[in-house]
């Protein structure tokens, strides 16, 4: 595939030119212009791209990293003063900033860690044949087009002390009415419920497609040998998805630590403070709070690159764990 | 680690091809439910009173409110002019990622240039990085620009993006023939040329794909919006968001809200459901 050198070299007369000896001038202006379009080409078709990104993309968040070492205030924009790592300490002494970093881990585990379990059941049942199959990916996919948003503020009023559905619900079962959003693993729970409700079925659809992948004989070897459905699901089914289950955590993982808007619209008039007790106040909710109601940015762009070293270690760790899971694969 | 089988067919099929039982369809009909009884719930919530809504038992059926909530919804919380915005904002980023992301993909799988490998590695290497790592900047700028609450502000940051580079460059690496580029070039089409008359009609199954997603994405978009915009002229998710801070304190409103503010996705969804499914199957990245 080097078509920009191969041509490059052949194009003396100027290709698509009917009358190669027409006139000579006219010919080689027009093999150079073409020469110099092949060669160009490339640049000018990733310019907008590159140019979008790097400014929208790349600069801010260097930018991001020079603001954190500064002290910039909301009223007053213009007003800079340097300060060094004068907001990554102060961060790291304030017990709200290791509250949101604590909230963050739990509601990050409540939501992955059954979100992901039951991708993996319900993308087995879809790998079935089934009637209709296209009918029940769409359904499933319905609270993916639902808004962080929509569903936050459905979810609110579902897990509300008057008159909520999950309470009485958990009525029939003879437990005591919970109130969600002022209890902290209350709280934490329902706002991750809202978490697993919206990515739940795509994250199916991510292992079914993964699943159609794995080569049939497989599982005819192993029902061969007298293994039962479940054990082909055990042993044939997540072995061959482990690549597609590496990726998904780290996805759900880098969703999780930027968890903002079900938190925020969970707790209502409240909602940047996570509660009254800062009870569901995660990284995302305290960033937020730090910038646009404290109006402290700088303090706000050191919580946003910590956040980002935090995922530099998730993305180390994945690293180290695929690399350990080929050799022993 | 994946094991070389001889097959004697052909074409070795892969997936399993086991019928469902009933229990399939009793465990899948039930996930499907929880999916779908809360988006049902809403509607019937929207259609009701806030009085109502405060009592146990939580109704179960319709009443007769909803044309009344949904209409509050779309003038006193603003939906109406939401929704007018979110089609542009959501409409002009979809043309430019989508056009973008085509010819930068087409560049990546099928020409050679420098530095080629490490712009794609910058692209790929920065395609999760979380959306508060460039608020602040942003703010300050649009504060510069003056800017804030108009709609420019959350239509630029997210023109382009990384991800649909990457999902274009994966589609055409398969799907464009590098022969057909060749013999277009021997014939003397210009580079413009041959991606007007190759590389789009190639890439266009993989284009609708990326524009139905980079649309959902940007008609749910949140973080940035409601920093950039206020009340005055929000975007669905600004709006929303001013409803559950309690700009309307009415639950039966809020819920209408909720309602008309997902109803063009799930309708999208009604439509495009299939492309959208193998979409995703084909390895989208969360938002």
């Amino acid at each position: 595939m080097s078509e920009s050198t191969e041509y490059a070299g052949t194009a003396s007369p100027a290709p698509g030119d009917a009358a190669p000896a027409a006139s000579g001038g006219r010919s080689a202006w027009r093999s150079r212009l073409y020469r110099w379009d092949v060669k160009a080409s490339p640049y000018v078709f990733v310019a907008p791209f590159f140019l979008f990104f790097g400014a929208f993309g790349l600069f801010p968040l260097l930018y991001t990293g020079w603001a954190s070492l500064h002290r910039l205030e909301l009223t007053d924009l213009h007003d800079s003063g340097w300060l060094g790592l004068g907001n990554y300490t102060s961060l790291l002494k304030s017990d709200y900033f290791w509250n949101a970093l604590g909230n963050t881990f739990t509601i990050g585990v409540l939501s992955t860690v059954p979100q992901l379990l039951v991708a993996l059941g319900v993308a087995h049942l879809l790998n079935y044949k089934l009637r209709g199959s296209t009918m029940w990916r769409v359904a499933m996919l319905a609270p993916y087009a639902t808004s962080v948003a929509s569903a936050s503020l459905v979810f609110t009023l579902l897990f509300a002390w008057d008159g909520g559905m999950v309470n009485w619900l958990l009525g029939f079962a003879g437990v005591g009415p919970v109130n969600w959003r002022e209890s902290g693993w209350g709280s934490q729970f329902a706002v991750s419920s809202i978490v697993i409700w919206r990515w739940t079925g795509y994250n199916a659809l991510i292992y079914l497609a993964a699943m159609q992948a794995v080569p049939h004989d497989l599982y005819e070897s192993a029902a061969l040998d007298g293994a039962s459905r479940w054990q082909q699901f055990r042993h044939v089914t997540v072995p061959m998805l482990r690549p597609t289950i590496l990726f998904t955590v780290v996805v759900s993982t880098i969703g999780a630590t930027q968890l903002f808007g079900e938190p925020l619209l969970f707790g209502g008039t409240a909602g940047s403070k996570g509660g009254a007790s800062h009870q569901f106040q995660t990284l995302g909710l305290y960033l937020y709070d730090q910038g646009w109601i404290n109006g402290h940015l700088g303090r706000a762009s050191a919580v946003a690159w910590l956040m980002l070293a935090i995922l530099l270690v998730v993305a180390a760790l994945n690293l180290l764990i695929a690399r350990r899971l080929r050799r022993s694969g | 680690m994946r094991p070389r089988h001889q097959s004697l067919t052909l074409r070795p099929k892969a997936g399993r091809h086991l019928h469902a039982g009933p229990v399939t369809y009793a465990v899948l009909s039930l996930f499907t439910l929880v999916s779908l009884a809360p988006l049902v719930w809403t509607a019937i919530a929207a259609s009701r009173t806030s009085t109502r809504l405060a009592q146990t038992p939580p109704p179960l059926w319709f009443g007769g409110n909803l044309f009344k909530n949904l209409e509050r919804a779309w003038t006193e919380a603003s939906l109406g002019d939401a929704m007018f915005n979110t089609t542009i904002v959501a409409g002009s980023i979809t043309v430019g990622t989508v056009l973008f992301s085509t010819i930068a993909g087409f560049a990546f799988a099928k020409l050679r240039f420098r530095l080629s490998g490490l712009l794609l590695l910058l692209t790929i290497g920065t395609m999760m990085v979380p959306p508060q790592l460039s608020v602040v900047p942003l703010y300050l700028w649009i504060a510069d620009l003056q800017w804030t609450n108009q709609l420019q502000s959350v239509v630029l940051p997210t023109f382009v993006s990384a991800f649909g580079v990457f999902f274009m460059r994966q589609y055409l690496v398969q799907a464009l023939p590098t022969e057909l580029i060749e013999a277009a070039r021997v014939d003397g089409a210009s580079s413009l040329r041959v991606v007007w008359h190759v590389v789009f009609p190639a890439a266009r199954p993989a284009m609708a794909v990326l524009g139905l997603l980079t649309f959902v994405f940007s008609w749910n978009d949140f973080l940035w919006p409601i920093i950039a915009l206020n009340q005055s002229n929000p975007t669905v998710q600004v709006a929303l968001n001013s409803l559950g801070t309690g700009y309307i304190p009415d639950k039966a409103v809020i819920m209408a809200g909720a309602l008309l503010g997902t109803l063009p996705l799930l309708l999208a969804f009604v439509l495009f459901g299939r492309q959208i499914v193998s979409g995703i199957m084909q390895g989208a990245v969360k938002g």
